[in-house]
């Protein structure tokens, strides 16, 4: 007999407050009066009244709440009760934190699940039962969540909601201790390009979601089973697709490209990064580069810091909360799973949306269904999703961007990175190698594998009933990821009780096993002995299962009684599912049947490579037509009110970024609280030393050449580091390519040369990668509003992240304009570069709701920028810099109102000597020629600042004011802009200023 | 006794547990993180203490109510030895989530002297939004904690801060003189142009004491206070110093705090 517990709050809930906002803003104002919450539990386990009445004291707090057991909270006066819970088998933390309490009260174990979660809302107003429908919809995700409604009369008849267990029930119980034979050996190649695109036929005729392997691949496959004269298992099959798939293998990166037959990584990243260590030679300070989870750099004597960006794209468009906060939850996993263990100190983030205020809705399925989210749905959800993995994790999130085109409406790019901190050695041994040897134990540690993420990809929602649970999407869990991590980086890494660690991501223990296994060279591996959520797994699901929250070690038999008794302490369930050997063979068992016999050298290395080719041919864009010269000072304030350029505080300010204590440089600055390009994180309490982490990135100069784009996002990337005070000596960068249609030559052929650029600028500058990731699908294929058949792709885009270490945190400058009468100069020249500019894209919006391109894209000189940029650093580092703002998106026009508005002082500035060439007022003002930074100095430094500055293009265009004054006269002399700071302010927070 | 030995309490999504050591070590105390299983299964003993931390955090991930579920598994295990801990001229400190965990535990305000009973609560704070930034904050009472320290600013960083009791306790906690820190305008609020209140906390109340002044807790963050370059507006005020040729500051002021504590057993 199931129970349920209400609880209710005696005071006005905020929640609830925030809630009928977000409700008005989705369509519902006018028509929704008031909203009350109530959370209920529901647990599946005979209970008496005096247990249930302490577990319901347990779960509420008498100050503020009221409780009910098996009793509705709500005695009428409203509307429609419309209650949101999860489905069957989606994970479900405050149902498991309860599960906890009251197994820790009752001191019982419950079984299974048994605890679940969910959440009445109390609607009244003019609202129809469509529209409480919609209410709940734009509260739940459907693919995740129920939504149960009923009216006020239905709810007091049934005295209240009712009870629903949302237990996973699978219905067919598989064959026990049986993996499929699937037979490749004998079939035609018709067949094989069925199974590969399609997936493994089930009895009934469906099939079980594409292996993702083509024709090619499934031959390799084939023609090795022959050699085994056997035919694979599904266990088999489906590793190998785990192990060779994109994600995996990296393939377009890694194949033969054109002339280039080592590939695009190696010929360009990796090949880069060697020329640039190998220069550097005893001031290389990288220590272990693409090779395992993260990349990591020397920080002092005694420490590394690693780095990885990852992104979570397709999840997030499904799933906006689940897809970010698995993204930032799992990338934690690449700082500890790198070498030893690194301990997660920094988050980043960066958001690609389309506009929110779109709101024409599309669809994936035919005839209007399987409608997406809308733009603000899946931003708030994003948003969402990082705060609670970032803030619940103890991380501070401190570094981030958020960038709007509407091709990002049918998929949103979610980056998410984390640097870690990790002492060189440990207990002797070098902390960033690892080997698991033969003979060591596999342990899986952390969560418990259900169904999660098994061919999410290919999800349908059609193919959900009601029993069966909701596998393509999954929610992370960062106390249990919390729980994992303390015990691995804060105990047992630095007792040495383990060789080797790795996460478990894409694939599950099918990819970080084999991974790990070729360290020792082969494992076996007792599928039975992996914990699951709930029974009725298939051994291949078990084996690929992607549910989150897992780490795999090697431990060493003598240390798997210490480590195991630790684990337990901590909280951290910890399985030994099979020993590393030195067979050569990965070896997987189920309930006495070896479902999977594979040679490592073939499960790693079969793969056969697929030349690609590619064409390149740079569009031509119509050149648009700008304004006749005049005042700009209304075209000011439109771009900063542009979604691309206003401030997105509201972010930065729900992202605790200070936990963990180091914040130096943070992510608002000044008086005006202006979102910076860079921040500065001291990552060990007692040292002065600090990290700059800042990011690059412009997907709209792929319209005309991506070698600029990728060439731009890594100069601003740089520089943007270079003003808060990094130098060029030691700094690193990280690529995240997020491509669309890799399948199409011209796509690819837009690729390699951003490699290219990639490849050139990082030897140009000597800044190397450490670390990268690609994601090449990024298309969406369904139906717009009119059920018209629509393919949307996102631009080419690539982020580049740039990590630098610097002597002295002190010496960190901020962005804001300190005091008046300091001068304010202009480094770096500007030319006629407005292809692509944000300028470009008002005026197209403003003439006809569409971004003008244009075909004069900023090209990066690095020889020159490499010298002013050193030259910059030398005039940091004697503090004669007060402040420093990099310029890119927005041109000249948006740094020079950053600066002034963080100091909110006021400026004086003309565009009479600006370096570089002649140009129109407007272009010489929005221009985004890279290269720039906008500086302001006490005048006392003057001749000092302008002696190191020597040989660079600069001048001083301007003073600081300090009357509140922002005045720019344009090249004639005559005033082009004349506001005031208060007003610019208003601008600049007023786009976000109700999110 | 010199150095006073301070058990930062861990685990279960405490996250403050390091800078919150280094905070009181810095200030010259001995301090050592201990796990919450440790203390249940008896192999560190709470006695041995002087002074016990529990830092801030997401114990739980706030799931049942922030600081919750940890006060549970707390009472549920250790509740005869913390009493007597806390009864005795102990001190103990909580911090944002560790100040959520002793509400819920009812380690204050604990009126009339008696541990145990849930009298206020730190709910949702008025913007239902986790929030990030910096408080002016005002100190007053006898507690040792608070001690010779007037207006200092914090950090604060929560989504359940919001102080609440009704009428009738919020009554007797200011009557009797437990408000130790309460949000006021100050230097940040006017250098950033916010709020003094970040919150909608009652009486702009951050941070109470019970009535022996000895237990303590508050929603800022003291522990990220300890240096200059923390603070909002430190390159400004560097350069400010520069000009007028003198030095920067090398410490924040939340060690004030820290250094109360230690002070306390000298």
């Amino acid at each position: 007999m199931a129970h349920r517990i209400e609880i209710g709050s005696k005071i006005p809930d905020m929640r609830a407050s925030l809630r009928k906002k977000k409700l008005e803003a989705a369509g519902f104002s006018g028509k929704l009066k008031s909203l009350e919450l109530i959370d209920a539990y529901t647990i599946d386990f005979a209970l008496s009244g005096e247990e249930l009445e302490n577990i319901a004291s347990l779960l509420s707090n008498p100050v503020f709440q009221e409780a009910q057991v098996d009793e509705p909270i709500a005695k009428g006066g409203f509307d429609y009760a419309i209650e949101v819970g999860f489905l069957p088998g989606v994970t479900d933390n405050v149902g498991n934190t309860a599960r906890e309490c009251i197994e820790d009260l009752l001191k019982i174990k419950l079984p299974g699940q048994a605890v679940y979660s969910s959440q009445l809302m109390l609607v009244s107003g003019s609202l129809s039962k469509e529209d409480a429908m919609g209410v709940g919809e734009a509260i739940a995700n459907t693919l995740i969540q129920r939504i149960h409604i009923k009216d006020c009369k239905d709810f007091l008849r049934g005295n209240g909601m009712g009870i629903i267990v949302p237990k996973v029930k699978l219905h067919e119980q598989p064959k026990a201790a049986k993996a499929d034979v699937i037979g490749i050996t004998d079939v035609n190649d018709d067949e094989l390009i069925v199974i590969g695109k399609q997936g493994i036929a089930n009895p009934d005729g469906t099939r079980r979601g594409p292996l993702a392997l083509d024709l090619t691949y499934m031959k390799a496959i084939r023609e090795y089973f022959l050699r085994e004269g056997r035919n694979p298992t599904d266990v088999e099959l489906e590793s190998i697709a785990q192990t060779w798939s994109e994600h995996c293998k990296h393939t377009i990166f890694a194949d033969p490209i054109d002339e280039f037959e080592e590939g695009l990584y190696r010929k360009f990243i990796k090949a880069a990064t060697n020329k640039i260590r190998k220069g550097k030679g005893a001031r290389d300070f990288c220590i272990s580069v693409f090779t395992d989870n993260s990349g990591a750099i020397r920080f002092d004597d005694n420490y590394l810091i690693t780095a990885k960006v990852e992104t979570h794209n397709s999840p997030s468009a499904l799933d906006p909360f689940g897809g970010a906060i698995t993204g930032i939850v799992g990338v934690n996993r690449d700082a500890i799973g790198f070498g030893l263990g690194a301990k997660p100190i920094i988050n980043t983030y960066g958001f690609c949306f389309a506009d929110p205020n779109d709101a024409k809705p599309i669809y994936k399925g035919k005839n209007l269904t399987q409608r997406m989210l809308l733009p603000r749905r899946i931003m708030d959800g994003v948003i969402e999703g990082i705060n609670a993995g970032g803030n619940c994790s103890g991380i501070p999130t401190t570094q981030g961007f958020v960038y709007f085109d509407s091709r990002f409406k049918g998929k949103p790019l979610v980056f998410a990175g984390t640097l870690g901190l990790i002492p060189k050695k440990v207990l002797g041994n070098k902390s960033y190698e690892k080997e698991a040897r033969p003979g060591d134990c596999i342990v899986m540690i952390g969560g418990r594998v259900g169904k999660d993420g098994i061919h999410g990809a290919t999800f349908s929602s059609e193919a959900i009933d009601s029993g069966s649970p909701a596998t393509a999407v999954q929610i992370g869990d960062p106390i249990t990821q919390k729980k994992l991590s303390d015990a691995v980086v804060k105990e047992a890494r630095d007792l040495c009780l383990y060789n080797s660690i790795t996460d478990n991501g894409a694939g599950g223990l099918s990819c970080s096993v084999a991974e790990m296994a070729r360290e020792s060279d082969g494992c076996i591996v007792e599928l039975d002995k992996v914990p699951l959520k709930y029974q009725g797994l298939n051994p291949w699901e078990i084996w690929i299962s992607e549910s989150q929250e897992r780490m795999t070690l090697a431990v060493p038999k003598e240390k798997l009684h210490a480590f195991s008794d630790l684990m337990k302490r901590r909280g951290v369930e910890a399985t030994v599912i099979g020993e590393f050997t030195a067979s050569g063979r990965c070896v997987v068992n189920y309930s006495g049947q070896k479902v999977m016999d594979i040679d490592m050298e073939f499960l790693h290395n079969g793969l056969p490579p697929r030349p690609i080719k590619t064409r390149f041919a740079r569009q031509m864009h119509e050149e648009p037509k700008l304004p006749s010269d005049g005042d700009l000072t209304d075209s000011l304030h439109n771009m900063l009110e542009r979604l691309n350029i206003a401030s997105y505080e509201f972010i930065s300010q729900q992202y605790d970024h200070e936990v963990q204590g180091g914040s130096v440089i943070k992510p608002l600055q000044g008086r005006g609280r202006v979102n910076g390009d860079a921040t500065i994180v001291k990552p060990l309490l007692d040292s002065h030393k600090g990290i700059v982490i800042s990011q690059g990135i412009n997907p709209s100069y792929s319209d005309i050449d991506t070698y600029n784009m990728a060439a731009c996002a890594i100069d601003t990337a740089i520089r943007n580091a270079i003003a808060a005070g990094a130098n060029l000596e030691y700094l690193a960068l990280l690529d995240n390519f997020c491509w669309c249609s890799s399948n199409e030559p011209e796509r690819l052929g837009q690729l390699k040369r951003a490699a290219q650029a990639c490849h050139d600028y990082a030897i140009a500058f000597e800044v190397p990668f450490i670390s990268g990731k690609d994601s090449m699908f990024n298309d969406f294929k369904g139906f717009d509003e009119k059920g018209r058949a629509v393919k949307i792709s996102v631009p080419p885009t690539l982020l580049i992240s740039s990590v630098g270490i610097i002597e002295d945190a002190e010496k960190a400058v901020s962005l804001d304009a300190k005091f008046e009468n300091d001068l304010v100069y202009v480094l770096g020249e500007t030319y006629d570069e407005l292809g692509g500019s944000e300028y470009f894209a008002m005026l197209g919006e403003q003439e006809n709701g569409k971004s003008h391109i244009g075909n004069k894209v900023p090209a990066v000189d690095a020889a020159k920028n490499k010298k002013l940029y050193n030259a910059l650093s030398r005039a940091i580092e004697k503090e004669f810099v007060a402040s420093a703002q990099s310029v890119h998106r927005g041109g000249l026009a948006v740094a020079l109102a950053k600066t002034a508005i963080a100091g909110t002082l006021g400026m004086e500035s003309s565009l009479e000597a600006l370096p570089g060439d002649k140009l129109r007022d407007d272009s010489a003002f929005y221009s985004e020629s890279p290269g720039r930074l906008v500086v302001t100095v006490n005048s006392t430094n003057k001749e000092s600042f302008e002696q190191i500055m020597h040989g660079n293009p600069f001048a001083q265009i301007g003073i600081v004011r300090g009357d509140g004054k922002f005045i720019i006269k344009g090249r004639a002399g005559k005033t082009i802009i004349n506001t005031n700071i208060s007003d610019m302010l208003k601008s600049y927070k007023s786009t976000f200023g109700g999110y | 006794m010199a150095m006073p030995k301070v058990l930062v309490l861990t685990g279960y999504g405490i996250n403050c547990d390091e800078e919150t050591k280094f905070a009181f070590e810095k200030a010259g105390a001995a301090a050592e993180l201990v796990h919450i299983n440790d203390l249940i299964d008896k192999r560190k003993k709470l006695g041995n203490y002087r002074i016990l931390a529990f830092p801030g955090g997401f114990s739980y991930g706030d799931d049942t109510g922030a600081g919750n579920a940890l006060a549970n598994r707390i009472r549920n295990h250790l509740w005869d030895e913390l009493e007597k801990f806390v009864e005795a001229d102990n001190l103990a400190i909580g911090i944002c989530n560790g100040f959520q965990v002793m509400a819920n535990l009812g380690l204050l305000p604990a009126l009339d002297g008696s541990y145990g009973g849930r009298q206020m609560a730190l709910v949702h704070n008025d913007s239902a939004r986790y929030l990030d930034r910096w408080v002016d904050l005002k100190f007053k009472g006898k507690s040792p904690w608070v001690k010779g320290i007037e207006k200092i600013s914090l950090p604060i960083a929560h989504g359940e801060g919001k102080f609440y009791a009704d009428s009738e306790i919020l009554g007797r906690i200011i009557d009797k003189g437990l408000v130790a820190a309460q949000y006021v305008g100050g230097e940040i609020c006017s250098y950033q142009s916010l709020p003094a209140n970040p919150n909608g906390s009652l009486h702009d109340i951050a941070g109470i004491t019970d009535e022996s002044g000895r237990i303590f807790g508050l929603m800022p963050h003291p522990e990220r206070a300890m240096e200059f370059t923390q603070l909002p507006n430190w390159p400004l005020l560097k350069e400010k110093a520069r000009r007028e040729g003198k030095g920067t500051p090398k410490e924040g002021e939340g060690i004030k705090i820290f250094r109360n504590a230690v002070g306390y057993f000298r």
